[in-house]
């Protein structure tokens, strides 16, 4: 149980008490996903120099203030809150209340009115709802904060993914400028090889990037239109042919003759184009790769990519669809990639109401699976 | 050095294929051998049989302190063969990863720290001063 402060600062000594006996028994419980219960610990002020002395030494949780007091009014007390940057909220007791008060309250920063004289369950009431407000405000801060903090590990692990390109290549161009590669051409055509496949992986990486934000932030414009499944298959097929043909790798299509579906054409080509890519730079020479396109329930689809490489264990399994994820080990250590490719697929899944999951034994292969509702 | 003169051999250790290539010519373009590995587990085996002169290692490859392990393993085998660790966590993390005391540095072994990135000429003369007055090949 939490005990949230409240600070009651009335210059009648009968309407401090009587908040006081009211609250101090009084229990709210929040219907949020934690379900716990506050109980209020009530303090009190006679005046409004009392109550900014005590709020300076430590802010409440809840104010209820008195408008009408002699020395510092209500309102003055709220003005002088705001010059000292105490934001707690506040509920404005007030004897008169007026549409220009309570504007003039709501300026100041005011949460609520309580008009008096008021019944202990009129106070309830504004408690109540003040409470509701503090729970919101809190969780919408903690969602704040974290998505804060999601952001900079994005953007430092980001800066460390584009400088260990940035610096082989600024390494290899430094080599050629000083000589100390040699003669021997086949040599200065590696380097300049390397430099290209990293600048390559650079490009790749800032154009996964540039995916992720347009779908994250929503902006991408998508043009759902009739489409087939198939086509971005055998599309990604063609992508991958090369590769896979270079070290025996075949790629095979289980699907009906047209797999229709409502959707993005680029988004399915992001999808199946990482996850056929995937299954070919993880496969091992000779392989398969089996694509199959299954008809789910409302017009919906799974699609299973399964390869014949170096599998993943339960655990690499799990990290796997996160940003920046790769699986580093012996296998992988010459295969290059981005680390955000099954982050943008299960995203795009995810925006087709549909999920991304992986079954892998290690050493045996693993089978990717999209479903996408209709 | 002179073309039919043994030349000093250095064993590279690094997961960065990158680097592992650049620095493999450089070395080789000033005169050295070099044999390279990618894993902790290569270069115990590659250092049994290759009996390097020198040992230049990476800190971070499949495990955060595989440098340290494998520099502490060689010294234990190969007493007398310097070893330079180079490592990229402290521009990378913030955190320091060079052992600072005397207990740690003494268990480590490793007789040079370097940060990436580095610059060949500064490799080189560390190479150079870790060498000097050794004989290829030999153990003094």
């Amino acid at each position: 149980m939490e005990t949230l402060r409240v600070l009651v600062v009335d210059d009648e000594q009968g309407m401090r008490l009587a908040v006081a006996r009211v609250l101090s028994p009084y229990t709210v419980r929040i219907d949020d996903t934690t379900g716990h219960t506050v109980r209020f610990a009530v303090e009190t002020a006679d005046s409004g120099e009392a109550a900014l002395e005590m709020m300076a030494a430590s802010a409440p949780d809840i104010l209820l203030l008195d408008m009408k007091m002699g020395g510092l009014s209500g309102l003055d007390v709220l003005h002088e809150m705001r010059a000292r940057r105490i934001d707690t909220l506040t509920v404005m007791i007030t004897a008169y209340a007026t549409l220009e008060t309570a504007i003039e309250a709501t300026k100041r920063g005011a949460h609520d009115f309580l008009p008096k004289p008021f019944t202990p369950e009129d106070l309830r009431v504004a408690v109540r709802r003040v409470v509701r407000h503090l729970m919101v405000q809190r969780e919408a801060k903690r969602l704040a904060e974290e998505k804060r903090q999601v952001r900079f590990q994005f953007i430092s692990v980001l800066g460390h993914e584009l400088k260990a390109p940035l610096a082989a290549v600024e390494g290899y161009l430094q080599i050629l400028k000083d000589g100390s590669a040699g003669a021997d051409p086949a040599v200065i055509a590696r380097v300049v090889d390397r430099a290209l496949v990293r600048t390559e992986g650079m490009r790749k990486l800032i154009g996964d990037l540039l995916n992720m934000t347009r779908i994250e932030s929503g902006q991408k414009r998508r043009e759902l239109v009739a489409t087939d499944l198939r086509e971005a298959a055998t599309a990604a097929f063609e992508t991958a042919s090369a590769a896979a043909a270079a070290r025996g790798i075949r790629l095979a299509l289980q699907a009906p003759d047209r797999a229709p579906i409502v959707a993005d054409r680029g988004e399915l080509d992001i999808i199946l184009n990482n996850l056929v890519s995937n299954a070919v730079k993880y496969n091992r020479d000779g392989g398969r790769v089996d694509v199959t396109l299954e008809p789910g329930a409302g017009g919906g689809w799974a699609i299973r990519v399964a390869d014949t490489g170096i599998g993943l264990t339960n655990e690499d399994a799990q990290r796997l669809f996160q940003d920046f994820v790769r699986i580093k080990n012996e296998h992988t250590r010459s295969i290059a990639g981005t680390g955000l490719g099954l982050s943008i697929v299960k995203k795009l899944a995810q925006l087709y109401g549909g999920t991304a999951t992986v079954q892998s034994e290690p050493g045996v292969g693993s089978t990717f699976t999209v479903t996408l509702q209709g | 050095m002179t073309p039919d003169a043994t030349p000093f051999h250095i064993l590279l250790v690094d997961d960065d294929e990158d680097f592992l290539f650049q620095h493999r010519i450089q070395l080789e373009n000033a005169g050295f051998r070099v044999t390279t590995a990618s894993t902790r587990a290569e270069a115990e085996a590659l250092a049994d049989q290759a009996r390097p002169d020198l040992a230049i290692l990476d800190l971070m490859m499949e495990q955060h302190d595989d440098g340290f392990i494998l520099s502490h393993h060689l010294k234990r085998k190969l007493p007398a063969l310097p070893v330079i660790l180079v490592t990229a966590v402290t521009s990378e993390t913030g955190i320091s990863f060079t052992p600072t005391t005397g207990a740690e540095r003494a268990w480590v072994g490793a007789d040079a720290f370097l940060s990436k990135p580095i610059r060949f000429e500064q490799l080189k003369r560390e190479v150079d001063r870790l060498l000097e007055g050794k004989t290829p090949g030999g153990r003094g």
